[in-house]
């Protein structure tokens, strides 16, 4: 199994869904032995900032799952990296395509 | 690049109006760039991003003429892709369904723009090594 590429673009205070479906899902995949990476984009970046949504990601991290946020959309929002939440960490989107290239199942919301 | 892929992308968003094609238009170029074959497929009002009759415009509220104001348009952004494609030894593959065509008048396009129907999704989603759907916002 290639595991699986979650992309998230919404902010969970944007949208409801994000955190009560999308947040699970990759959770709940990862519980089950997936690799699973997390990769926020967009206004999705907005919980990586440090004690953001009450760590709202700190579940999903535990849980097993790589939270990874676009760096582009960080430096666009004025988040500096090292304000991160320590589960997260920034990256460049290309990685979205490294995990494409590996078989990564890819869903965007 | 370890291997050269083949990726399957969906557009769906008409352009000036999301961040996501901001963001489809990174990630087709971070593909080029790595040299896979791009096979991108335009649904619903993404067609448009193709639409050879956009045009810059001056900003008159900033005092500024075209050349000054630089205005971007997604068409020329498809060129530059598909450039950036050859240099690094890949392919970019671009379709626009049809019927979102027509239904929106934007029959136009630039060279290397292709027409076909959501079949044509399939087949390319069907030969491509991965596929990523990036939808509009429900």
């Amino acid at each position: 199994m290639a595991g699986y590429l979650l992309i998230e673009s919404r902010d969970p205070l944007e949208s409801s869904d994000v955190a009560s479906d999308f947040y699970d899902l990759a959770a709940g995949l990862a519980r089950r032995g997936e690799p699973v990476t997390l990769f926020l984009v967009q206004n999705g970046v907005f919980p990586a900032r440090r004690r953001a949504h009450a760590g709202v990601l700190d579940a999903v991290a535990r849980a097993g799952v790589e939270v990874l946020a676009d760096d582009f959309s960080l430096r666009e929002r004025g988040i500096p990296s090292d304000r991160l939440d320590p589960h997260v960490t920034a990256a460049p989107l290309d990685v979205v395509i490294d995990r494409l290239a590996e078989g990564r199942k890819a869903l965007w919301h | 690049m370890a291997t050269k892929k083949t990726l399957a992308f969906l557009l769906m968003d008409a352009p000036y109006e999301s961040a996501r094609t901001t963001t489809a238009f990174r990630l087709i170029d971070a593909a080029v760039r790595r040299g896979h074959d791009v096979s991108v497929f335009s649904y619903e009002g993404a067609v448009a991003l193709s639409f050879a009759k956009q045009a810059p415009h001056p900003n008159a509220v900033h005092g500024r003429d075209v050349a000054q104001e630089d205005h971007p348009n997604p068409k020329d952004w498809i060129g530059a892709l598909a450039a950036q494609a050859d240099r690094s030894g890949g392919k970019l593959t671009w379709i626009n369904c049809g019927l979102c065509v027509d239904e929106r008048g934007v029959g136009e396009v630039v060279p290397g723009v292709g027409r076909g129907s959501p079949v044509d999704f399939w087949k390319s989603a069907e030969a491509a090594d991965n596929t990523l759907v990036i939808p509009t916002k429900g």
